[in-house]
């Protein structure tokens, strides 16, 4: 009985190894580790959203991986890389542990991530750092800044002439400087077009809890607003989902949901209809890339802050793809340019 | 096989079979198991630097777990480490910045402060349990959520508006130049040594005073100590109340060490709830506690450089992580089996 047992086990566990080994071959011949010899490298380190946040971190990782591709680089030491964060714990050691693998160009993608770059960034003084939507101020940090206000601004006007019930609700992330900009620009751009449309505003308190986002977007929906935007990273990917949910359940349901960082129209879709009425992004691609070059040719802008505005397309709203008419998108383009021009001066803070 | 070669048997076993399983993780989803072991090890081992870290996450594990632990021997649940964790974090950045004192006086306040907020956040459920026997977990479960919302408002009035609390003055931190530098820059501060210090704490008051004996006394049989003139009630609220406070002192290392403030909290830090795996791995006994965060800590901390140096992603790494983990708190199952194995060789 034990033998037969035994002889059991033992023709499973290579069956396993036969299998596994397969596994482990094939990863083998994919991933060719990066031996590049170029001269510069970069890499980022995420906030809490994660890298596949599908807006924030997102966006700065595909800058990365577009300039590594367009200089020949591979994914690696020596060419381009990120590392994850979970909790506010690791910012320090993942921009320590990028730093200690020699990259040249580290970023710290998060406002939250400006004291971490601060203290590390006067520890290793022979790396150069960049921090995004935060300033930091030492000779070998770049700050990078959105005027993220602007592109919100053309989100609220876009919202406030394309609604039907004059509700519209905006979901943010956590109350820090960076999101209040979205909802002061939004509000702002609401207002611009329908003065007596009050936003129904509220802050989740997290980037990274789908789940609130899509309770709070089934609150806001069901009280009759019909455009949500959101300013909340992962967060906001509940709201995609609450308002898919009503889409699929009722075809002719009137949900429209504003992406914000990265062009989120692979979000809204649903069957073959789509919920995004349009994004707000924000270029940290461009930024990130913008920078990179700068170092790469030496003349990395350290101890500088760069804001990024509509001017620069450093904010601008995305393709709507139909959803938004042409006699809509019009007027939102004259808010563009009287914005552009400085004729519209767009409030930082909501008062 | 001897008693003693099977209690040390058990968690060797344990941890091999948690890695081999982790190994057959790895390699399903097509990653190298060998390249991610090492990286783990050289993430927990590797340099002056990963060790220092490494040390810096197991001191709030030690007083977790010891405030899991201190509250299980008097039969007490307490689920709501996370949030005493929380409010004694709060309670000693906010006394560190807002105080201006000579380091000898302002240090202590400070953890003091910590371990007080925790106390007060144990005395709630504590007293409940004790006069309305409203039962611990409902009590700590929801004093968590409490603590997380209130400690989330408090940052924002006291620090006007922001949210971040101001930095600790120097006087209250825990950091040193000299731990710092020894370990190339790393995070690592003096809390070790108070969760250490709160280690023969936990051990005298339970060993070594009458307190202590009643509050064991209370945890092993509740109607035979209140039948033999022990005052069971009060011996759950202080049993709460203790545990409470070092459940704050660990959240003064967030406050007084890692950060030297503390920010909006999107959600809990889940240092508490590890607490109580820490507890239950170290057998509810103060040493064991040691080596029970010690484990969490360095796993957790070590796991880190496994996206770093093998680019393995976060999420295979939590699984490996916590399946090591699932097997080391197994060990009753390995145990069992070896004791069998054992008995048959004896029948023979």
């Amino acid at each position: 009985m034990s033998k037969r047992k035994y002889g059991l086990a033992l023709s499973l566990v290579l069956a396993a190894g036969t299998l596994l080994g397969a596994c482990g071959t094939e990863k083998e011949k994919t991933t060719s580790k990066g031996g590049n010899e170029s001269e510069f490298s970069l890499a980022m380190v995420t906030d809490v959203g994660g890298i596949d946040d599908k807006s924030f971190n997102q966006s700065a990782w595909k800058g990365i991986k577009d300039f590594g591709e367009a200089n020949g680089l591979s994914e690696g030491d020596g060419g381009y890389a990120y590392l994850q964060s979970k909790g506010e714990a690791d910012y320090t050691s993942n921009l320590n542990a990028l730093t200690r693998r020699d990259f040249d160009l580290v970023f710290g993608v998060g406002f939250m991530m400006e004291e971490a770059i601060n203290t590390i960034a006067g520890q290793q003084a022979d790396t150069n750092f960049g921090i995004i939507d935060g300033v930091v101020d030492q000779p070998n940090v770049a700050s990078i800044l959105f005027k993220e206000q602007e592109g919100a601004f053309l989100a609220g006007v876009a919202a406030a002439l394309m609604t039907k019930s004059d509700k519209i609700g905006f979901v943010g992330g956590m109350e820090i400087p960076v999101i209040e900009r979205f909802e002061a620009g939004f509000i702002a751009g609401v207002a611009a077009v329908k003065p007596d449309i009050k936003v129904d505003v509220k802050y989740t308190g997290a980037f990274d809890k789908a789940e609130l986002g899509k309770a709070e977007a089934g609150r806001m929906y069901s009280s009759g607003v019909d455009i949500i935007f959101h300013a909340a990273g992962g967060t906001g990917n509940g709201v995609f989902t609450e308002a898919k949910e009503r889409k699929a359940a009722d075809k002719d349901a009137y949900v429209w949901v504003i992406g914000v960082d990265s062009d989120q129209y692979d979000e809204g879709q649903v069957g073959d209809d789509n919920i995004t009425l349009t994004s707000m992004l924000k270029r940290v691609d461009v930024a990130v890339q913008d920078i990179a070059k700068l170092a790469q040719e030496g003349k990395f802008p350290g101890g500088e802050t760069k804001v990024y505005g509509l001017e620069d397309d450093g904010v601008t709203l995305a393709d709507s793809r139909g959803a938004i008419p042409q006699d809509v998108m019009d007027k939102v383009e004259d808010f563009k340019k009287k914005i552009a021009s400085g004729e519209i001066e767009v409030p930082e803070f909501v008062e | 096989m001897s008693n003693r070669v099977i209690k040390i048997l058990v968690p060797a076993i344990s941890i091999i079979l948690g890695l081999l399983v982790g190994a057959v993780v790895m390699l399903f989803s097509g990653y190298d198991p060998v390249a991610g072991y090492i990286a783990l090890w050289n993430g927990i081992f590797g340099d002056s630097y990963a060790i220092g870290e490494t040390i810096r996450q197991i001191s709030p594990y030690i007083l977790a777990g010891l405030a899991v632990a201190f509250a299980f021997r008097t039969g007490l649940f307490n689920i709501g480490v996370e949030g005493q964790l929380m409010v004694g974090w709060f309670a000693s950045a906010y006394v560190g910045a807002a105080f201006e004192l000579p380091m000898y006086i302002h240090l202590p306040f400070a953890l003091l402060a910590a371990a007080l907020a925790g106390a007060l956040w144990g005395l709630v459920p504590g007293i409940l349990k004790a006069t309305l026997r409203v039962h611990e977990v409902i009590v700590t479960i929801m004093m968590n959520y409490v603590a997380l919302h209130v400690v989330n408002a408090l940052i924002k009035t006291v620090s006007g508006g922001s949210y971040k609390t101001d930095k600790i003055q120097p006087t209250a931190s825990l950091r040193s130049e000299f731990l710092s530098n020894l370990t190339d820059y790393s995070t690592l501060h003096f809390g070790i040594f108070v969760a250490l210090a709160m280690v023969i704490v936990m051990w005298f008051i339970l060993e070594k005073t009458k307190t202590g004996f009643e509050l064991k006394s209370v945890g092993f049989n509740q109607n035979a100590s209140h039948y033999s003139g022990m005052n069971v009630n009060k011996n759950i609220i202080l049993s709460m109340v203790i545990s409470g406070a070092f459940a704050g002192l660990g959240g003064a290392m967030e406050g007084l060490g890692t950060f030297g403030s503390m920010t909006n909290q999107g959600g809990f830090t889940g240092i508490g709830f590890d607490g109580i795996a820490v507890a239950l791995l170290g057998a509810n006994s103060p040493l064991g506690v040691i080596f029970g965060a010690s484990l969490f800590g360095s796993l957790k901390y070590g796991a880190n450089n496994m996206p770093n140096a093998a680019s393995i992603p976060l999420e295979i790494v939590s699984i490996v992580i916590a399946l090591i983990i699932f097997f080391v708190a197994c060990g009753y199952i390995i145990r069992v089996a070896l004791e069998r194995l054992n008995k048959k060789k004896e029948a023979k």
